[in-house]
């Protein structure tokens, strides 16, 4: 996981007592513009819904009239519970003066930077996945690993390539989803067996790649290389790589620009090559595994 | 909604794949309830960053999520460490359904489970360790 473990400030619209409940519009307001700035927000009237947590710092906002947090039900307020009494505050001015506050604790702990990723990374249906290890050999971005059980998982979801949904075409139980595709059953629709034909999925790709995308690229970077040593032309090399991935790129709805961020043929192989010696290694550890213990749970 | 069910919205705010009209009305709605619900910008971001604050907004008992489709929100959770309890849990699909559908399910009282069948487990994850190593 590349990604630090960060938490979003939560706000708590807090409207029991002692304080007085906001407007549906004052509400609307404010739920739209604090999760346009990527932080939670949770409207409650009970006390005891409000408590102090270690890991998720709160801000709880309220009509106080001054009182806030003197009420016996609520905790005091500390390093992770701040209170913001917004009594005085205009309706007009209310959505500022909450997120204002919100972005100052942000800054002060250093919460994640909400804008700078659009989350895009495989998710996989353990239902559907038989661990067949086939997308982590075929990812040359590090995306997947394995855990300590020797189980894929997902490791390094920001190494993922925006809107690529590539590996979920390799997968051949259909058990990779991306939440934020188009389309189904890569979305999280149901996956209907009878239509999908997951053999056909299969062969789909591999008639697509030839077989192997990396042998395929390999071997138009050969050829490419050749001719690149003969007439000195690199962009002849670079139209040859460019034409092999059109394809892919149609076919898998791969995005161009993926495809071109791609690296040199031979850091292709060299990666996919790791990812290979990865999958082999997860798959014999698996082995020996269940031969150690033919009947596992 | 259930006494003691908790409402969870997902904002999806980083992609188009919910219609805009349906989340606002959602929203719109939710506000005008009067009920106890709560709000997330972006259901995936916090599973990729490995939000300790997943854990707390499922927190056990019944739960309504307003998100997209259930197989992918029951392996987002899965995948946190965070599995949804498929005897407590509804998911509202934005995605396929009307807001009238998604807000009237939320704010009916009745809770129909609907997380997909399986007995597959994810792996343990970041969410896990962070709360062993506490
Ligand atoms: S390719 Fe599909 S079935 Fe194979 S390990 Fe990956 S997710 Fe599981
Ligand atoms: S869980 Fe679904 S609705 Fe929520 S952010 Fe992810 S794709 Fe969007």
């Amino acid at each position: 996981m590349s990604l630090t473990q960060t938490t979003a400030l939560q706000v708590i619209l807090f409207e029991g007592e002692p304080a007085t409940p906001f407007t549906p519009d004052e509400r609307k307001s404010l739920f739209r513009q604090i999760l346009g700035r990527g932080f939670s927000i949770r409207r409650t009237s009970q006390p005891e819904a409000v408590s102090v947590d270690q890991r998720v710092q709160s801000l709880v906002v309220g009509r106080f009239h001054g009182q806030s947090p003197a009420h016996p039900g609520l905790p005091e307020s500390g390093q992770n519970l701040v209170f913001l009494d917004v009594s005085d505050q205009p309706a007009a001015n209310l959505a500022d003066c909450v997120t204002g506050r919100a972005a100052e604790l942000q800054t002060e702990r250093q919460h994640f930077d909400h804008k700078s990723w659009k989350p895009w990374f495989p998710v996989i249906d353990y239902d559907r996945c038989t661990n067949c290890m086939q997308c982590l050999s075929f990812c040359l971005f590090g995306v997947y690993g394995v855990s300590d059980i020797q189980q894929i998982q997902v490791q390094n979801h920001d190494n993922c390539k925006t809107n690529c949904p590539a590996c979920s075409r390799v997968c051949p139980e259909a058990a990779i989803m991306f939440p934020k595709y188009k389309a189904g059953p890569i979305n999280g629709e149901i996956v209907n067996d009878s239509e999908i034909q997951r053999e056909k999925m299969k062969v789909d790709i591999s008639s697509l790649l030839g077989g192997d995308i990396y042998s395929l690229l390999r071997d138009r970077s050969d050829r490419a290389k050749s001719r690149f040593s003969k007439e000195r032309d690199s962009s002849k090399a670079l139209t040859e790589r460019q034409k092999c991935l059109v394809k892919l790129q149609k076919d898998a709805d791969i995005p161009p620009e993926v495809l071109m961020s791609l690296p040199s043929p031979e850091e292709i192989q060299r990666r996919a090559a790791e990812a290979s010696a990865k999958a082999e290694a997860a798959i014999q550890a698996n082995r020996q595994r269940q031969a150690a213990n033919p009947d596992p749970e | 909604m259930a006494e003691n069910g908790k409402i969870l919205y997902c904002n999806c705010a980083h992609a188009k794949v919910v219609p805009d009209e349906v989340k606002e009305a959602v929203l719109d709605g939710l506000c005008e309830s009067g009920l106890e619900w709560q709000a997330v910008s972006d259901l995936c971001e916090m599973v990729a960053r490995r939000d300790p604050a997943l854990r707390q907004l499922h927190g056990g008992g019944p739960l309504k999520v307003a998100a997209c489709y259930p197989r992918a929100v029951k392996w987002l959770f899965g995948s946190a460490g965070v599995p949804l309890d498929p005897a407590q849990t509804q998911i509202c699909n934005m995605r396929e359904e009307s807001a009238e559908q998604v807000l009237s399910q939320l704010t009916h009282l009745e809770l129909t489970p609907n997380v997909p069948e399986g007995a597959g487990k994810a792996p343990r994850e970041i969410v896990d360790e962070a709360e062993d190593s506490r």
